[in-house]
């Protein structure tokens, strides 16, 4: 420990007097210093810019504003009874659960599988995993415009460059990706799978690195075959690296944005939005700032409920462990 | 938290040193190859359509969409490239990528440098504060911020980009360098202090380069997020009446594609444009990125 350091402790410590109190009064405050003028920074952008914009969010959403003039037309609950009301937006929340759930159940499994798989010594491994990964260091707009123009339906045949790529292969008459409310939610979860089902596997192989080698080898001795070995050895483990997956795609699937906005906007007839499509729909076409921040802290509570319960249920256990510095017990 | 744990095992050459197991695996090679193929097919396809459809005429495109080129032609990324806009949004976005990317390492270290080594009361409560960022993206403070952002004049420049982006990214930051300063030793500090340097100048000349690859991970994120980031640049230039030589390249892109959308293989082209960059920076910084990730979600 440093000579100041050692100050630490005794301050929050409190009470016991020390002999030479000025001396440690001096350093005190030059401690006190060094840390507002390091931290301050920080706090002040953090506030004004993170913090200060939900309590924001929160108040506006008592008001029927449109975001310029006086903030004087208090309505109340009034804008939180239309958006609950609102057809529109439980079709939103729908199609949050809609992915949400579809990445659980169809993502996580495949990129589980294909981690297994490449989970050895391979030539080019390092060239696959980088190839695999693409999608995802692409941004959601330049991938939402390629999944347009794929997918969309060009005029006199109505196929577009993805149809007759199914053609060729003897799909002849492939659905209306984008343009058939009953599908396009459909369509949606197949590029969000392309954009990060390359993020899930990484991860994942990252998770199999912290297995043990010995562990396959003892199970090999027991004569355990490969997809024994896996299922009863491997996944097991791998409990830690699905979970945190898990609730990085629930957050991410609350927030669902960029990439229904570039490819469909919301389209056809709502049957694609999403809570935050909707908010930004009102708030950036209409102005209607009250009525979006009231979406918006419903988006909030929503996605509190569901990490509060996740993190309640499924991840305790991997946080105790982090942030008790890895000591488990 | 492991930040370098991505180093990837580089598995050159067939390893002559195993016998066991051997051929196990040697059977199921192929299978595996086969895989892995397969989703590399399906992951880098949409992108190698989109750079090979950039050659086309849109006659030709609309004869047949899934075809090849017939006849090539660079008509199409030559006039992107003549275009001074595409080169003012790559300019944007480079701008406020860096200054974000600058913004979030000084702010990130100098916090993650007092809660990771100075012992005071609040401590915890100050991590904890940051910490809290998380449960609070963009997506919900999008309008609310929007409004302040006009109140302080920073709508429809890049200011109001880079700060905001600087505010969202510092709870990750601060996550990944807090133990990374924990984790340099005590003696080191000590000795400085013994040399005479103050807990500042020991901050500067041995805790900042000692801390840099923890530095560039976290710079590298911040790069990338603010190098594809949609929404805020939607609302700040966009919806903040920014000239479209203003915008950043995503929303540039996507003007191109609204504008001139019958243009089908010009829009191709930007789009192509638009990718090479983050495919290009993707290929110098894979480490750090997939490292980055695979740390952020290890801690």
């Amino acid at each position: 420990m440093s000579a100041i350091d050692t100050t630490g402790p005794a301050v929050s410590a409190g009470p016991a007097p020390a002999p030479d109190t000025k001396r440690r009064n001096r350093a005190r405050a030059g401690q006190r210093r060094e840390i507002a003028l390091f931290v301050g920074p920080a706090v002040i952008v953090y506030v004004v810019f993170v913090l200060l914009p939900v309590l924001l969010a929160a108040y506006y959403s008592f008001f029927n504003w449109n975001g310029l003039g006086p903030l004087d037309r208090f309505i109340g609950l009034d804008n939180y009874v239309r958006l609950l009301t609102d057809p529109v937006f439980h079709t939103s929340v729908f199609n949050n659960f809609f992915i949400i759930v579809l990445s659980l159940l169809i993502q996580g499994p495949i990129a589980i599988l294909v981690a297994l798989l490449m989970n050895r010594r391979l030539r080019f491994r390092g060239l696959l995993r980088a190839l695999i990964f693409v999608p995802y260091v692409l941004s959601e707009v330049t991938a939402g415009l390629a999944w347009q123009i794929l997918l969309q339906s060009v005029p006199p045949t109505r196929w577009g460059p993805f149809d007759t790529m199914l053609q060729a292969i003897g799909i002849q008459d492939p659905p209306a990706w984008l343009a058939d409310p009953n599908v396009v939610m459909w369509t949606m979860f197949g590029i969000l799978t392309w954009k990060y089902l390359g993020l899930a596997i990484i991860l994942m192989l990252a998770g199999l690195a912290g297995v043990p080698e010995e562990l396959y080898e003892a199970a090999s001795l027991d004569g355990a075959g490969w997809w024994k070995t896996q299922w009863y050895i491997t996944v097991p483990l791998l409990g830690p690296t699905i979970r945190i997956w898990a609730f990085l795609s629930i957050i991410g699937s609350l927030q669902l944005f960029d990439m229904v906005w570039i490819v469909t906007g919301g389209g056809p007839l709502n049957a694609s939005s999403t809570m935050a499509v909707y908010m930004v729909k009102y708030g950036l076409n209409v102005s209607q700032i009250g009525f979006g921040s009231a979406v918006a802290v419903v988006l909030f509570f929503i996605s509190l409920f569901i990490a509060l319960g996740y993190q309640r249920f499924a991840l305790r256990r991997d946080l105790e462990g982090s942030l008790t510095g890895g000591e488990r017990k | 938290m492991t930040v370098t744990t991505a180093t990837p095992p580089v598995s050159r050459a067939p390893a002559p040193k195993r016998r066991a197991g051997r051929s196990r695996i040697d059977w199921s090679q192929p299978v595996v190859y086969v895989v892995a193929l397969a989703v590399v097919a399906v992951a880098i396809g949409p992108v190698i359509y989109v750079f090979i459809s950039g050659f086309r005429t849109n006659p030709d495109f609309f004869t047949d969409p899934a075809g090849l080129p017939n006849p090539w032609t660079v008509e199409n990324y030559a006039r992107v490239l003549g275009d001074s806009s595409f080169w003012n949004q790559v300019l944007a976005s480079t701008v406020t990528a860096l200054g974000t990317t600058i913004g979030v390492m000084l702010l990130g270290v100098m916090a993650a440098f007092v809660i990771a080594r100075y012992e005071f009361r609040g401590r915890g409560l100050l991590y904890a504060l940051f910490t809290t960022g998380l449960l609070f993206p963009l997506t919900i403070s999008i309008l609310p911020l929007t409004v302040l952002l006009r109140q302080m004049n920073l709508f429809g420049n890049w200011w109001g980009l880079i700060i905001p982006q600087v505010a969202f990214a510092l709870p990750l930051t601060i996550i990944i360098l807090t133990p990374f300063l924990r984790a340099i030793p005590v003696e080191l500090e000590d000795a400085a202090l013994v040399d005479g340097a103050s807990r500042v100048g020991f901050f500067w000349r041995i805790l900042l380069p000692l801390s840099m690859p923890g530095l560039m991970t976290v710079g590298v994120l911040a790069f990338v997020g603010s190098w594809n980031a949609y929404l805020l640049p939607l609302f700040v230039l966009q919806a903040g009446g920014a000239g479209i030589d203003n915008y950043t390249l995503p929303l540039g892109v996507q003007f191109y594609s609204t504008a001139y959308g019958q243009d089908t293989t010009g829009v191709l082209a930007y789009t192509a444009l638009a990718m090479l960059p983050a495919i290009l920076f993707f290929t110098l910084a894979e480490r750090r990125i997939v490292g980055g990730l695979q740390g952020a979600v290890k801690g």
